[in-house]
């Protein structure tokens, strides 16, 4: 066993010698026109072994250490906890989420223009959040390519205001049924699949239609995007400075206040505030809905579900689509939030980011999704110095959260329909 | 009302099925017995169509239903509960009674999201179903808990529950006795024929305990490694001489 540890170890390290010294040891340097080979400074060279000796001890000594995490969900104190029961539980939930929604309305009347900014691109995560939630964590769909909806709804918006000149509010239910058709079309052959087909199939969409933005050069602009994207406005008021399109008026002069930028990240905050809310409460909805229970049912005993009638692809493909339509709905305040569009907002990266968020949130659970779009929007912007390990500390969170909590930060406990007590 | 003709599976080189023939009339309870391994539920499995049989007819109601999808003839109402139960045992008992009706709440989303009065309704008359059903199978003090938390013999009644609500015409109950003590095999005798009698199913039975089989059955088919080895009354296989050496006469 010992000796057999050795030699795994052993290898290892020199896999890992092996991978990092002809990469970081050495480098491409140009003098003039020609490249030169130079080896590297011997901080990096130390770096290098430090690293094999590091992944060394840790192969030796494995079997302790994962034995030593192993303990962790022990420290856990919520662990072992009853859960409280379902009435009390749902007071204490509703309550929470009044108090938040309060703070979250009044907030920004305080707080500075860039947190303003930034709370709203939260709202926008919390928002696809939810959405891949209905389709990873209640109809147990792996989608590695979510954000192509999102960016079906962000363009469907450019460019019916491009083309067409449509505003943001009928943009905003268009780009949604937009994205849910395309779930509908693409779902409807990749459902076949199953788990890590599937995964993979959906990436592979999700770039396709990355790629198609970027290569329909004279409908998308390309690699250029899509800019002039318009504001929301507010029964006809614009929040510029001035008012662009005929017959409307303008924020500031109707209410007879100075013009003040804050206006319109405000306006747009609040706007995601409130779509966040609906998206919530209508996901909410439909979990104690027929569909809801479908989802639950199919993902607990499929055999079963479809021996009542059930069919595997209706089911499936009603979550899938109804997650494309709230990424729609994303996608239409992402492009007017930013006025600028292009297919760079839109990578695989994006889609793993939501993916973690639901994930670290506990998957099927409303309340640990947004607890994580918040961790996982405002962290990295608190801590700018370590940007560069942004994705270090990433893939380090999700690795932990697998040994210490499994099932998700606050995992889903559904609201069961209750039987009452007849007479 | 079903016709099974010549039905044969295969299985790569193992013909697990071979020539079966059945019929179920209206208003009956038929059964098919056979020693473990003789293609019971197999050809279940085939009826149900969970399996393409590789060869024969299924005629459901004047209609051919071999090789459609298992959840169309669930639809049709043949619907069947499973050798080793299989209940959606995350959710609680009620629910699993609600899901079966998911075609009775076929509304529409925006009713479901709106909560509209006609939806209401309907969600009600849902749960007075699921409570009626539970009543009968005596699980109403269990409707709130996980399914996965009954015991054995309540697991298989609610399973029979949970076909029922989907209103069926003809059920197929798979082993349904298997791991009751006795009491509860009396019980479920009873319950299968109120379900004949009161609600006017027909039931196919797989059942290995002779005593409920003899019971309630107004025809057995036994087969045997897959081919039909009798058919008749209760009494005429009791005194078939094939079934005897073959398969009572092992036991
Ligand atoms: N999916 C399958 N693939 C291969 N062989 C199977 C399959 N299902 C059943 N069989 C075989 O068919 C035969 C009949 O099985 P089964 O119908 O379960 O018998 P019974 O229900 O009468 O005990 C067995 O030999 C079994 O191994
Ligand atoms: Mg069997």
């Amino acid at each position: 066993m010992a000796a057999q540890n050795f030699k795994h170890a052993l290898f290892s390290a020199v896999v890992t010698l092996i991978i990092s010294y002809p990469i970081l040891g050495f480098n491409l340097v140009s003098e003039g026109i020609s490249v030169q080979l130079e080896g590297a400074d011997t901080f990096t060279l130390v770096g290098v072994f430090a690293a094999a000796v590091v992944v060394f001890l840790f192969q030796l000594f494995r079997d302790t250490i994962m034995g030593g995490l192993g303990k962790l969900p022990a420290l856990n104190p919520m662990a072992n906890r009853p859960p409280m029961p379902q009435r009390k539980r749902l007071k204490v939930e509703s309550v929470l989420l009044t108090l938040m929604l309060i703070g979250a309305l009044f907030w920004p009347f305080i707080a500075s223009r860039g947190a303003v900014d930034l709370a709203t691109l939260v709202l926008i995560y919390i928002m696809l959040a939810l959405g891949l939630n209905v389709v990873v964590g209640l109809a147990g769909l792996l989608d590695l390519g979510y954000v192509a909806f999102y960016a079906v709804g962000a363009y469907s918006f450019a460019l019916l205001s491009q083309y067409f000149g449509i505003s943001f509010w009928f943009a905003l239910p268009i780009g949604a049924l937009l994205a849910a058709l395309f779930g509908l079309v693409l779902g409807f052959p990749v459902l076949r699949l199953r788990g890590d087909y599937l995964a993979i199939v959906t990436l592979g969409f999700g770039e396709i239609i990355r790629i198609l933005l970027n290569n329909m050069t004279n409908l998308t602009g390309g690699p250029n995007g899509i800019g002039g994207i318009p504001d929301p406005t507010l029964f006809g008021m614009e929040f510029g400075r001035r008012v662009k399109e005929e017959g409307n008026t303008s924020f500031h002069e109707t209410f007879g206040i100075a013009y003040a930028g804050e206006h319109k990240v405000i306006f747009l905050y609040l706007i995601a505030l409130v779509l966040a809310v609906i998206t919530a409460l209508v996901i909410r909805r439909l979990m104690r809905m027929p569909v809801g229970r479908a989802w639950e049912a199919l993902r607990e005993d499929e055999i079963a579900a479809k021996s009542l009638g059930l069919s595997r692809t209706a089911v499936k493909l009603s979550a899938f689509t109804i997650g494309a339509f709230f990424a729609g709905f994303a996608g239409t305040v992402f492009a007017s939030k930013q006025g600028f569009i292009s297919p760079e907002s839109f990578v695989f990266l994006e889609s793993a980011i939501i993916l973690a968020i639901v994930v670290l949130g506990g998957m099927g659970s409303q309340m640990g999704v947004i607890l994580a779009a918040i961790a996982v929007t405002i962290l990295p912007e608190l801590a700018r110095e370590f940007s560069e390990y942004r994705m270090l500390i990433f893939g380090a969170a999700m690795v932990l959260m697998m040994v210490w909590r499994p099932q998700g930060l606050l995992p889903m406990r559904r609201i069961h329909i209750e039987l009452k007590p007849q007479g | 009302m079903l016709e099974v003709k010549d039905l044969s599976m295969r299985f790569g080189g193992l013909l697990a099925v071979d020539q079966v023939s059945l019929d179920v009339k209206e208003h009956e309870i038929v059964a098919i017995i056979g020693p473990n391994g003789a293609g019971k539920t197999t050809v279940f499995n085939c009826m149900s169509g969970f399996y393409k049989p590789t060869g024969g007819k299924i005629v459901f109601e004047g209609q051919e239903i071999q090789g459609k999808p298992d959840y169309k003839i669930s639809r049709l109402g043949l619907v069947r509960t499973f050798q080793h139960v299989r209940l959606f045992s995350k959710m609680t008992v009620v629910e699993n009674l609600l899901v079966a009706q998911h075609r009775h709440l076929n509304t529409n989303l925006l009713s479901g999201i709106l909560n509209t009065p006609n939806y209401r309704e309907k969600e009600r008359k849902s749960l007075d179903r699921a409570a009626y059903w539970l009543d009968r199978v005596g699980l109403t003090d269990m409707a709130n808990r996980e399914a996965g938390n009954l015991a054995y013999g309540q697991q298989r009644r609610l399973e029979i529950a949970r076909c029922m609500v989907t209103e069926p015409k003809l059920l197929m109950l798979d082993e349904p006795a298997a791991g009751l003590n006795p009491a509860e095999t009396k019980e479920l005798n009873q319950l299968i024929i109120s379900l004949k009698e009161d609600y006017n199913v027909s039931v196919v039975l797989i059942e290995h305990d002779m005593s409920l089989v003899m019971d309630i059955s107004d025809r057995i088919n036994v087969i045997n490694q897959g081919r039909p080895l009798a058919s008749g009354t209760p009494d005429e296989i009791r005194r078939n001489d094939d079934v005897i050496k073959a398969y009572l006469g092992e036991a």
